[in-house]
């Protein structure tokens, strides 16, 4: 080997810039990166979170000009309150019937996505689409196909002979379809995410272990039941976390669809807090309202959190 | 127990054949290595054998019955994976009784069966633990009792040992051999060490890019050759291959040795001008580097001399006076590669 035809270097090279060797710092560099983060969290979700905390200990209102302190006497006020119990009942109902059916599709609908089949790449992009359609356009989809009068599902129900002439459901008008139409809205737009949540946790199960069960003289339900659902359990959990904070706090369906009637039958906690807050302008109701699920849905985030630790897939 | 019978086996991968037709035929209770380079379609046969991939064509039998379209669970076979496939959610005894389980078995005759088992291979007390708690060593011994314990037909072993690190390597490749043979269930291996396929087949079957090269011993295919392949594929350093005109001859790096070693040898020795340009020291042996004459070419060839053979001083640069004995030399023919029955030059 010889050097001897390596080009002159220029003069010069070693000087680097000062803000370059200042970017070398990595505690410098680190607070730098991180604090548009932590500033957007703080102003957008820490700052409303504390007022919200404050307001609902207060007697505040929309026209306030001073902060009053009143301890607990607003939670008081809405727990003795009738529609309290009903919109709690109610997103208890919402929450867990919508969960439990997203889930239990998601994982049917993510074990047929995970097959080889022509057209998986379409099939797997339509059925995203819900999740990527403007939402507030989708529920007004919604509620015209669920009209008491130019509703297409009943002009299906009617044609297709299983039903009378005069077969013509109130989808939005009777309580009890109501809450179904509004679950069955919701399962459209949450089945997605959690389709593609399941689906990679699918994919991630080794296909070793797939086929060493095979072998092993496992058949396809003893397969699902006993190592692809357990194995996927930390990521269902982490489908099901979501989708409970998701739904428990979601507020744009009822709104567009029914505005949480007919009776209060669809009102649930968000929309009922929505609907003291700033319709009614009890900023404090609304505020005790909406944080009554505050604890809840922490104590469903922990327990979420624990099991997915305890099912550990290495 | 049974044999297994693989008859004009071809796999397709769209345009890529991974199996080219392949016909073998184990012995019963034999240890049967298929060897060959990563990429030559060996999993893929041994895939197919447990029912885990369905042939293009060609049909799977055994013991006797055609099974190429039954599932893996209606063979009666037993797999050990590379990765071992352990379950990770489950305690080593429930990865164990699994199999048991699938057939329905009882609870009890499963924990006696279970514990059978884990006493073969010593992890009895490791029952309680699950994967993820156990060193490679110790999962890859509960891969081999969860595969044993329901005493299947047809043992298969894709690369159970390449996960382990060289020194284990050895000793599991003892204790597997030894294990074996106490169970005498036909078994096949798919490895791509021909350490691992020399040491404990009792037959090695060699194959190359989808096609069966050779079946034999491990004494056939390392001294008797059928082809150039298999030639250069086994031994380390390889065959030394040199052509001339329209054949190939070839000859072990062991069996090159200086002149002298072969006096009052009952063999007849073809000797051979060396010119040695590199000598390496690898401990145990000497792989000496070096040119043919000029009548082969000044062919590039290697000499492997143990060293213990100390008395022979090797220097780079000079010219020694090699042989090999004639019985070892073999022949081939350039086009096909295939061996031929000329015994000259």
């Amino acid at each position: 080997m010889t050097t001897g035809n390596a080009p002159p270097r220029p003069v010069g090279a070693e000087k680097v810039g000062r803000i370059s060797l200042l970017l070398d710092n990595e505690k410098l560099l680190g607070i730098l990166m991180i604090a548009p983060a932590v500033l957007y969290v703080l102003a957008l979700v820490g700052y409303p979170l504390v007022l919200a905390f404050m307001y609902s200990l207060s007697d505040i209102t929309i026209g306030s000009v001073s902060y009053n302190f009143v301890g607990l006497e607003k939670f008081k006020e809405i727990i003795s309150d009738s529609g309290f119990k009903i919109a709690l009942k109610n997103t208890l109902l919402f929450t867990f019937v919508s969960q439990a059916i997203v889930i239990v599709l998601a994982k049917i609908l993510a074990l047929l996505l995970v097959k080889n089949f022509k057209g998986k790449f379409f099939l797997r992009a339509l059925i995203l689409m819900p999740y990527v359609a403007p939402i507030s356009l989708g529920v007004i989809g919604w509620l015209w196909m669920l009209d008491s009068i130019y509703s297409p599902i009943n002009w299906f129900l009617q044609h297709s002979g299983l039903f009378g002439k005069d077969f013509r459901p109130m989808w939005l008008g009777k309580p009890f379809l109501a809450m179904f139409s509004i679950i069955t809205v919701h399962v459209w737009r949450m089945l997605p995410l959690a389709t593609v949540i399941i689906l990679a946790g699918l994919t991630s199960i080794p296909q070793d272990i797939q086929d060493a069960a095979q072998v092993d003289g496992a058949g396809y339900f003893r397969n699902l039941f006993l190592i692809t659902i357990p194995m996927m359990l930390p990521i269902m959990m982490v489908a099901i976390l979501f989708g409970i904070v998701y739904t428990a706090s979601d507020i744009i369906i009822i709104l567009v669809l029914t505005r949480g009637g007919p009776y209060d039958s669809t009102q649930v906690l968000v929309s009922k807090a929505f609907y003291t807050g700033i319709d009614a302008s009890d900023l404090a109701g609304g505020a005790a309202y909406a944080l009554f699920l505050f604890p809840l849905l922490l104590a469903v985030a922990i327990f979420m959190l624990r099991i997915a630790r305890r099912a550990e897939v290495t | 127990m049974a044999i297994v019978e693989v008859k004009g086996v071809e796999k397709h991968f769209d345009e890529v054949k991974a199996v080219d037709g392949i016909d073998l035929l184990s012995i019963e209770g034999e240890f049967l290595v298929l060897l060959g380079p990563s990429g030559c379609g060996k999993t893929t046969l041994l895939r197919m054998v447990a029912g885990l991939e369905k042939p293009t064509a060609g049909e799977i039998l055994i013991g006797g019955e055609v099974v190429t379209h039954l599932p893996p669970r209606a063979r009666g076979v037993a797999m050990v994976f590379q990765s071992y496939a352990l379950y990770p959610h489950m305690t080593i005894f429930k990865n164990i009784a699994f199999p048991l389980k699938s057939m329905g078995m009882p609870k009890d005759y499963i924990k006696k069966k279970v514990h059978w088992a884990a006493s073969m291979f010593q992890i009895e007390r490791f029952l309680d633990r699950k994967p993820r708690e156990l060193s490679g060593g110790e999962r890859q011994r509960v891969a081999l009792a969860r595969a044993l314990v329901r005493e299947p037909n047809v043992f298969l072993l894709d690369e159970p040992l390449s996960n382990l690190d060289a020194k284990l390597r050895t000793s599991a490749r003892e204790e597997l051999y030894r294990f074996q043979k106490e169970i005498a269930i036909t078994t096949i291996y798919v490895t791509h060490d021909q350490i691992e396929a020399m040491g404990m087949g009792d037959r090695i079957a060699v194959i190359d890019h989808g096609k069966l090269r050779q079946i034999g011993t491990p004494d056939e295919v390392y001294f008797d050759p059928e082809d150039t392949f298999v030639a250069g594929f086994l031994g380390s350093p390889p065959m030394n291959l040199v052509e001339v005109g329209d054949k190939v001859f070839g000859f072990r790096p062991e069996c090159f040795l200086p002149q002298e070693i072969y006096l009052g040898c009952r063999d007849e020795v073809t000797p051979f001008g060396f010119q040695v340009t590199r000598v390496e020291n690898l401990g145990s042996d000497r792989l000496v580097y070096g040119n043919l004459g000029e009548r082969f070419d000044h062919h590039h060839v290697i000499a492997n001399l143990p060293t213990s053979f100390t008395q022979y001083p090797i220097e780079t640069g000079a010219t020694y006076k090699f042989a090999v004995p004639s019985p070892m030399i073999k022949f081939f023919d350039k086009k096909t590669g295939r061996r031929t029955k000329i015994f000259s030059f």
